[in-house]
């Protein structure tokens, strides 16, 4: 991990020269990869890459990503879930096989204005996503303060480990949902609690690419210096907070693919 | 095309007090609306140009869509207030040229293959001008796209060379874009060393054509510098190169 090089690059620089494997934003001409993307290059054993600082979301399968119901067909829902793309949610995975639309009410279930939580089934750039409520803790969005972000930002939103989520939801009482496609949802018990919240994670999304942001984060929320902050650099993991399993499950899934900073 | 005066005096300045390889001063902020995905604003000597991307974003109407790559628009306009008279806001035959070679200038740089049945909407309004505006433009527009985050080969700098009292010169102004010899807009990929827009108006020699690109060409590599830098501001500010953590 030691010999990864980053560097800061726009369209058009060298990533790397050599035999380096293009893994993202990168594109191969002659002997060199070149970026494609403003953001930060890694060169590294594997290969090299641009993680890039701005754009919109292109969806990738297995991706969970929160999007609004806009229409729906005799057959599908369509769901903007915030993408050049609209993605289709058919009813027959949420009514299972024997959905018939003559006698399902589909409406019932998930009316145009509901939000939702998803997973990409399917997405290959000529068609459409697929999506899919197939799996813990994906369904309707009853509730919740609803804010988007950039995409690109959602990695430093979650912070290494899930460290920033962690601090942000710990200090203001709150559960924080975020989707691959950087619309977020908050929960909490208190508006103060939510809007402060909302405060840390656009501060997140407007500084994104500086360092020592966690520490910022925890001056804006007045999180005392635990003692955890120096453990945390032995890897301790931070005391658990109260939230359910199946969040810290994907975040773990997202988080490897965090590899921005820190 | 008929010259009146001399546009360069006995010391070789220009007009405007510049030397034949001087380019006008360039100023390029990134991010300037907040509501576009990219945008940039640009100042080319007297020029006053904002850009902006939108996109990639479904397309409207359905039927312009490509199934294999994203449709590149381009609108390049002058505002009323652009010009010495008032400027009719209706596009003109000059605009709607301009907007087809500046998409011409761009597409070459971008990767349309990566959002196929999408569009990239991108708008450039001169809200002064001051001769040499599509160069500007394009500039401008370039930037607007790297801020966009829209996967990019390399970044298209433009700039324009031509002649005045038979002396190839750098980066034209009005005046000597109208009683001046020849104008040469020129749009260029640094990293790529590609060509992608060639324009002229005037006659050269078969010689003073090659200076006279070879110019332009040297006039966007100063312009890609200027570029970049604003880039490099906007998203990573002072700190320019490695930053190494832990």
């Amino acid at each position: 991990m030691n010999d990864i090089r980053r560097r800061y690059v726009i369209p058009g620089d060298r990533v790397a020269e050599g035999n380096y494997r293009p893994l993202m934003n990168v594109v191969k001409s002659g002997n060199a990869l070149y970026a494609t993307r403003i953001g930060i290059a890694e060169t590294g054993r594997e290969g090299a890459k641009v993680i890039p600082l701005s754009g919109v979301y292109i969806p990738r399968v297995n991706d969970l990503v929160i999007g609004k119901i806009v229409d729906h067909t005799s057959l599908s829902w369509e769901v903007d879930i915030n993408s050049c793309f609209s993605a289709h949610l058919p009813a027959s995975d949420v009514f299972g096989r024997d959905f018939s639309p003559a006698r399902d009410d589909m409406s019932k279930h998930l009316a145009v204005g509901d939000m939702i939580t998803a997973r990409v089934a399917l997405f290959d750039r000529t068609r459409d996503p697929m999506l899919t409520l197939q799996d813990r803790d994906l369904g309707k969005v009853s509730q919740g303060e609803l804010l988007k972000i950039s995409a690109t930002r959602v990695p430093r939103l979650i912070g290494k480990r899930g460290s920033m989520i962690q601090t942000i939801e710990q200090a203001t009482q709150t559960r924080v949902l975020i989707g691959q496609n950087g619309v977020v949802v908050v929960t909490g018990r208190t508006p103060e609690g939510i809007s402060m919240a909302v405060r840390a994670i656009r501060m997140v999304e407007e500084e994104a690419h500086t360092a020592n942001l966690t520490q910022r984060i925890r001056v804006l929320l007045n999180v005392p210096d635990e003692p955890q902050a120096a453990p945390a650099a032995n890897n301790v993991e931070a005391p658990k907070p109260a939230e359910p399993a199946a969040d810290s499950a994907e975040r773990a899934e997202e988080e490897l693919e965090v590899e921005s900073e820190k | 095309m008929t010259q009146t005066r001399n546009l360069i005096d006995e010391n070789g300045m220009r007009t405007d007090g510049r030397t034949i390889d001087e380019l006008r001063e360039v100023k390029i902020t990134v991010g300037t609306i907040k509501n576009a995905d990219g945008s940039a604003f640009i100042e080319f000597g007297k020029n006053k140009i904002v850009a902006a991307v939108y996109g990639p974003r479904e397309v409207h109407p359905k039927h312009l869509a490509q199934p294999d790559r994203c449709v590149l628009r381009c609108r390049y306009h002058m505002s009323p207030f652009s010009t010495d008279t008032r400027k009719n806001p209706a596009p003109s035959r000059r605009e709607v040229e301009i907007s087809k070679v500046m998409r011409e200038a761009l597409e070459p740089a971008l990767m349309l293959e990566d959002y196929p049945r999408a569009a990239i909407d991108v708008f450039v309004e001169v809200l002064q001008s001051d001769g040499g505006s599509r160069c500007a433009g394009i500039t401008a527009a370039s930037v607007a796209l790297a801020d966009a985050g829209i996967n990019m080969r390399d970044i298209v700098a433009a700039c324009a060379a031509g002649k005045v009292d038979e002396k190839i010169v750098l980066d034209i102004n009005d005046t000597e874009d109208k009683e001046g010899g020849a104008d040469m807009p020129v749009a260029y990929m640094p990293t790529l060393g590609q060509v992608t827009l060639m324009q002229l108006d005037g006659r050269l020699s078969q010689e003073q054509f090659t200076e006279c690109l070879d110019k332009a060409i040297v006039g966007c590599k100063m312009v890609y510098d200027i570029q970049r830098q604003a880039l490099m501001q906007k998203y990573f500010g002072n700190e320019t190169e490695v930053k190494e953590e832990q």
